[in-house]
């Protein structure tokens, strides 16, 4: 076994013309924290919708914890028009589902908060751990797995402890102020036992002490729950902070990898960036 | 304190539920009209509620009810029909010999299998319509949400389209319908009698269903109608889950189709047509998208107000000699339209909204209501 927890192979998506990531390899080692950047549209969030199996790549391979969980290779209408830069061919089609993926543990946020909102602070902790549940639909049904039920309960609360969301346990998913919601999304992700976590801008519209705050909290979960965190994100002081390494990407191209301070000092990267402030 | 007064109070309003239900039982021949009502609204019950488990716990929106209780109804109809009235039942083109001499040789077991035959009956329909749903459910479930719907109508329609075609005239009578079909069979060897079946079984089956969605699939369910991609994103996976509900609800609507067979005694495939899905789909709107104790309600409401009610409105009225305009057959539905529109713009989201009955929010109501009048200000 590597210490390479997730790998992709000149990973390509492309919409119709548009190639939105081109020819993306990145290697996450166990136990890190990767982070992903680039400039509105530069094809992050897609990168991500990518790995987790929402969208199924145009070309390329998709590595995951010792085994292939995507892999693609343009065909037909797509062979014409593919725009990517890499020609490499994969033979074989691997695709899998975002449930599938999210059991062999990988979990993730997203970047406009997705929980499931008329319901409790605790149920969206608990629907996350019927993905390993053991038990059937009619055993479930007749309780004949209290004890599994029981256990799911506990860990949910105590888990709601952990990130400091035990006193909401009984409100509304939406009635939780925006800080709070974003952290039980982040809790309801760790709630499938996930080894990697991948995080879409888990700070967008926090400020700076919220932002602080969230540093602190990446760090600790990382190290209770023996994470590897691969995360999107604006605010560069916190990327900068708790990075190992990070990756640009620029119209769907990686410009530049590097530890945050090569990444800070690398002139493409400035180029991109202003270019951006430019507008 | 509370959840004993709670279920002290439940257990008060089961038992005079039971007991009344018992009552009724003993003086059937004076009640006829309130005993039918009442079968009928639990057997709607029984539909809305399954139609309930997909559209308001899974978000799916389909409207294949009526298909899935034809199956019911057609599969629970042929199996229960006397073998001496099936020449009867049968008169224009025959019965085939294959169900004949199943029939026959069932005939001839011994009576405690016939005891319990009828509910083979229903099971072996709600099984038949989940197989079906399964097969379909392939197809259609990745449709969303009104390409859904249309689909799902549009196989509740082939499915009556099959029952009534002429193909099928050795079996489900093609358009002639069915009849002489037996009314409910008593249960535990007649220690319940037969008036009170439907309302067991329809209780056992709604048991189930609450059950159902109060588990850890039923949450599952809820997650999807929540939002499907954060639902997937937590390891459920859609095609299992949605295919789950849309099987289990297609059971219980055979089921029930099952229960109207025997209700009706008699059935044609134009039983099932769209309008029947409407019904029910009302039902299940005015009780609230999302509420199983709201459907049930409704479906009595609903049922009750239709059938009995309004009857008032379609007999012609006399006030001192003089006719009052409008009061004759079929105003009664005008009024119950009305009455509907009414309902829809009071209670935006249905009578429950997406709550389930509980005792603290019933006895809180009238609490408030004191307190208001105390005038305290
Ligand atoms: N489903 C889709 N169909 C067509 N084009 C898409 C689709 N999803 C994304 N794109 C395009 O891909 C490009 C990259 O979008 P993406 O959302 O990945 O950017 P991003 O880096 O996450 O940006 P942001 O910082 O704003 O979140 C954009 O040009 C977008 O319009
Ligand atoms: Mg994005």
């Amino acid at each position: 076994m590597s210490d390479i927890l997730l790998k992709t192979e000149h990973l390509t998506m492309q919409f119709g013309g548009v190639v939105a990531v081109d020819d993306l390899n990145i290697e996450i080692p166990k136990g890190k924290i990767i982070a992903l950047i680039g400039p509105n549209g530069a094809g992050k969030t897609t990168a991500f919708n990518v790995i987790t199996g929402g969208y199924q790549a145009t070309n390329g391979a998709v590595h995951f914890d010792g085994q292939i969980i995507g892999e693609n290779t343009p065909n037909k209408k797509m062979r014409k028009i593919y725009g990517g830069t890499d020609q490499t061919v994969f033979h074989r089609r691997v695709v899998n589902t975002p449930d599938k993926i999210t059991r062999l543990g990988m979990a993730r946020t997203f970047q406009n908060i997705r929980l499931f909102k008329d319901l409790t602070v605790f149920e969206n902790v608990l629907i996350a751990k019927h993905c390993h549940i053991k038990a059937g639909m009619l055993r479930s049904t007749f309780r004949l797995n209290h004890l599994e039920e029981h256990t799911m309960r506990q860990d949910s609360d105590a888990l709601l402890d952990t990130v400091g969301l035990g006193a909401y346990r009984d409100a509304k998913a939406s009635s939780l102020p925006y800080g709070k919601q974003r952290r039980l999304e982040i809790a309801r992700a760790l709630a499938t036992h996930p080894k990697l976590l991948l995080l879409d801008e888990p700070a967008a519209g926090m400020n700076p002490k919220e932002t602080d705050e969230l540093a602190l909290f990446i760090q600790s979960i990382k190290d209770s729950f023996e994470l590897t965190i691969f995360l999107i994100e604006h605010h560069m002081n916190l990327v900068m902070d708790i990075s190992d390494k990070i990756y640009v990407l620029d119209y769907g191209k990686t410009i530049a990898v590097g530890t945050p301070k090569e990444v800070q000092n690398n002139p493409a990267v400035i180029r991109a960036y202003l270019g951006v402030d430019e507008e | 304190m509370r959840i004993k007064r709670n279920t002290i109070l439940t257990l008060a309003v089961a038992v005079v539920l039971v007991g009344l239900l018992y009552w009724l039982s003993f003086n059937q021949a004076k009640n006829g009209m309130l005993v039918s009502i009442l079968q009928k609204s639990a057997i709607f019950a029984l539909v809305a509620v399954s139609m309930n488990l997909l559209n308001g716990f899974t978000g799916l929106f389909s409207l294949g009810q009526a298909g899935f209780m034809s199956i019911g109804a057609y599969t629970t109809a042929i199996l229960l029909i006397p073998v001496k009235n099936l020449d009867g039942v049968y008169y224009m083109n025959g019965v085939s010999p294959f169900i004949r001499a199943v029939k026959v040789y069932l005939a001839t077991l011994p009576d405690w299998f016939q005891a319990i035959y009828p509910f083979i009956a229903l099971l072996l329909g709600a099984l038949l319509a989940a197989i079906v749903a399964a097969l379909v459910g392939i197809a259609v479930l990745r449709l969303k949400s009104d390409y859904l719907a249309i689909a799902t109508l549009g196989m509740s329609e082939i499915i009556r389209a099959i029952c009534s075609s002429p193909q099928m005239d050795k079996i489900t009578n093609g358009s002639y319908g069915l009849n002489k079909i037996p009314n409910f069979p008593p249960l535990l060897g007649g220690l319940i009698p037969a008036m009170l079946t439907p309302f067991i079984v329809v209780a056992i089956c709604i048991t189930f269903i609450m059950l159902l969605i109060r588990s850890s699939y039923g949450r599952a369910f809820k997650a999807i109608r929540e939002d499907e991609i954060a639902a997937e994103a937590m390891g459920i996976s859609l095609v299992k889950h949605k295919a789950m509900s849309f099987v289990i609800s297609s059971f219980f609507a055979a089921l029930a189709g099952g229960l109207l067979a025997m209700y009706m005694r008699s059935i044609e495939a134009k039983t099932f047509s769209i309008s029947l899905t409407y019904d029910i789909l009302l039902i299940v709107v005015i009780g609230g998208i999302g509420s199983v104790s709201g459907s049930v309600l409704s479906a009595f409401l609903v049922t009750a107000s239709k059938e009995w009610w309004l009857r008032f409105f379609d007999q012609p009225l006399n006030i001192l000699g003089w006719q009052v305009p409008l009061f004759r057959t079929g105003f009664r539905m005008i009024i119950f339209s009305v009455l509907l529109m009414v309902v829809v713009l009071v209670y935006r989201r249905g009578l429950m909204g997406s709550n389930e009955f509980s005792w603290d929010r019933l006895l809180g109501r009238f609490k408030r209501k004191k307190l208001s009048e105390g005038g305290v200000k």
